[in-house]
């Protein structure tokens, strides 16, 4: 019972990291390796939002993910926008962003375990015979509301639609009238907000520490790279599969090995089917 | 009536045209014209710890001389087979603890360590990069960022070749000397010699990998055991200086795959101008000292090189050398249109 329960919690916590990323690749091919960057950084906005500016909890939380949004949106637009096509040139831009973003907070002092994000709810209470805190509910909650909104959106709204139509085939959505670079600039922005999302969930539950970031990025990859880079389904698929087998080896095996597990699901996937659990794309493209 | 336009025409200087048959080097001029760079780089590098005695900044140059090592590597793999390796720190943490091991553990001298941790260290990392080799893009550049910290964490977990406290008490370089000069003659010997290899049959199927590997393989050639042997050698030359870094500060431990060595080589290749491999040495000269002289900043340096290499990648992608190359080789004027 115990490793369903925290197996769950485990997989909309993966998922909820993952599925910023999964966006801004799925829509643009853009990876964006800032992604921990981003999701460290609006933590610390919602910090100094609560704690220097003294706003009351939900308006520094819908600030602290506008803001990051914006962010996202900015960098797209004033960097990755010129390289868009340059491989080799949006993964070091956007990861050079990112490590620049980090050590930045970092040299701004945030260090140590002094800073924490208040939780909504705190308390605990007890699922069959299990105790669970209920941010990590609401966490699970938000969750599966987001990802049922995010399948919402991309089916029955214009932009969604949009959207869907530059991840399957960019050029005949541009012959469509999808304008590609502002498309690409909302996936951005989505993609910051979502990380944003995240990290106020998920960020209560411990302290904000840079090496947050890194650690973000990389699960965040291992997700899509498993799912299927650019399948956002996939990703949430992924996530359950990399979060049950996590916390099956921290019963079974030991913690040390949590981070193990999705690095050789990373391995695993890439040999024997590279375009991932429901990855559409073409197989000739990513590997030879 | 519209103002008058102009554009920008460049043209090769004739001592350049002159110069690029072997039939026109007859006068000094023009054997001067393709020595002289190539020399004053060398000679340069050679003359550099004399120029400089004090011990702080011999610590410097071959500190310079190690990221140098792992910037030409970056380049050669990057730019000359098309895989982006983000984890230089891999090559750097295998080729380290194998020469500490190697030390400690077996008792072998400096001059025996160094060879094997680089031939043995190049060979672990292709056989442990054997499967993602395949990838390209995006996903060998996902997986190569992994693995040095996947590295540096399994050697945390596992309290394996000394945990988190390091291997110490290796054996340094007999002298300073020594030290500088071998890794300066390293990085000569392996720039030059990466230039010739990539301009032999062999380079020609690397680079025909990076432009388009369905060709490369329906022309009968097997990708995979090309990107092997380029992989072999990126990672032997960043052994090299995994290996001469422990015996350098006598002590290896799990900072060695940290992300330093992954950034700075690919900020020194970018500024310096990719695809040159001179370039990334350039931009190690440029990038390392200036990196010494901001150690007070902490970890805003590392803001700063971030900052700078995407600055670079928007306005100036072509780089350093590549610049100066034009300016060498060309001459530009404006003429109407």
């Amino acid at each position: 019972m115990e490793i369903l329960i925290y197996g769950t919690i485990n997989s909309i916590t993966l998922a909820l990291y993952a599925l910023g990323f999964a966006v801004v690749y799925g829509v643009s091919r853009l990876p964006n390796f800032a992604h921990g960057a981003l999701y460290v950084l609006s933590g610390f906005i919602a910090w100094t939002l609560l704690n220097t500016l003294r706003l009351p909890y939900l308006p520094a939380v819908l600030l602290a993910v506008l803001a990051t949004g914006l962010i996202g949106a900015l960098i797209y637009q004033l960097v990755l926008i010129r390289i868009r096509g340059m491989e080799i040139a949006e993964i070091i831009a956007s990861y050079a962003l990112g490590l620049a973003m980090l050590e930045g907070l970092r040299w701004g002092g945030f260090k140590g375990m002094t800073y924490t994000l208040p939780a909504l709810l705190s308390g605990s209470t007890i699922i069959a015979g299990v105790p669970v805190d209920y941010q990590r509910l609401l966490m699970c909650g938000i969750g599966a509301v987001v990802i049922a909104l995010l399948w919402w959106c991309t089916h029955h709204t214009r932009t969604g639609l949009a959207l869907r139509g530059m991840a399957q085939d960019e050029q005949a959505a541009m012959m469509l009238g999808v304008d590609s670079d502002r498309m690409a600039l909302v996936a951005m922005a989505c993609g910051s907000m979502l990380a944003a999302l995240a990290a106020i969930l998920l960020l209560p539950l411990g302290s904000i520490v840079v090496e947050n970031g890194y650690n973000v990025l990389i699960l965040a990859i291992a997700v899509c790279i498993v799912g299927g880079l650019g399948s956002w389904m996939g990703a949430v698929l992924a996530a359950f599969l990399i979060g049950f087998s996590q916390i099956l080896t921290v019963v079974y095996l030991g913690a040390h090995f949590q981070m193990v597990v999705a690095f050789a699901a990373i391995i695993v996937t890439l040999i024997l089917k590279p375009s991932g659990l429901l990855g559409q794309q073409k197989e000739l493209e990513e590997r030879v | 009536m519209a103002a008058e336009q102009h554009r920008k025409q460049r043209i090769d200087r004739g001592i350049k045209v002159r110069s690029d048959g072997i039939y026109a080097l007859m006068s000094g001029r023009e054997l001067a014209y393709l020595v002289l760079p190539r020399s004053t780089l060398i000679v340069g590098l050679l003359l550099l710890p004399l120029l400089l005695p004090d011990l702080y900044w011999q610590r410097v140059i071959t500190i310079t001389c190690l990221y140098a090592l792992l910037a030409i590597s970056f380049d050669f793999l990057a730019h000359h087979v098309g895989l982006v390796s983000l984890g230089g720190a891999f090559y750097v943490g295998v080729g380290g603890y194998l020469a500490a091991l190697g030390n400690t553990a077996l008792g072998l001298p400096v001059w025996a360590t160094i060879p094997l941790a680089t031939a043995g260290g190049g060979i672990v990392c292709t056989l442990l990069l054997l499967p993602c080799l395949p990838l390209r893009g995006v996903y060998f550049a996902i997986v190569t960022l992994m693995y040095p910290l996947f590295m540096a964490r399994l050697i945390e977990a596992f309290d394996i070749v000394g945990g988190t406290d390091g291997i110490i008490g290796i054996d340094g370089f007999p002298n300073h000397w020594v030290e500088q000069y071998v890794l300066i003659t390293m990085v000569l010997l392996l720039l030059f010699g990466l230039r010739r290899l990539a301009a032999t049959d062999f380079g020609l199927v690397l680079r025909g990998i990076k432009d388009n590997d369905q060709a490369v393989r329906a022309s009968g050639i097997q990708v995979i055991r090309y990107k092997a042997a380029a992989v072999f050698i990126a990672a032997a030359m960043g052994c090299l200086a995994g290996a001469c870094l422990v015996h350098i500060y006598m002590w290896s431990g799990i900072s060695q795959f940290a992300l330093d060595f992954s950034i700075l080589p690919i900020a020194a290749t970018v500024i310096g101008g990719a695809g040159t491999l001179v370039g990334a040495v350039l931009g190690c000269l440029i990038l390392v000292p200036l990196s010494e002289l901001l150690r007070d900043f902490g970890s805003l340096r590392i803001v700063f090189y971030a900052l700078l290499l995407v600055a670079f990648i928007i306005f100036r992608s072509e780089g350093i050398f590549n610049y100066a190359r034009r300016k060498y080789e060309q001459f530009e004027r404006w003429i109407p249109i």
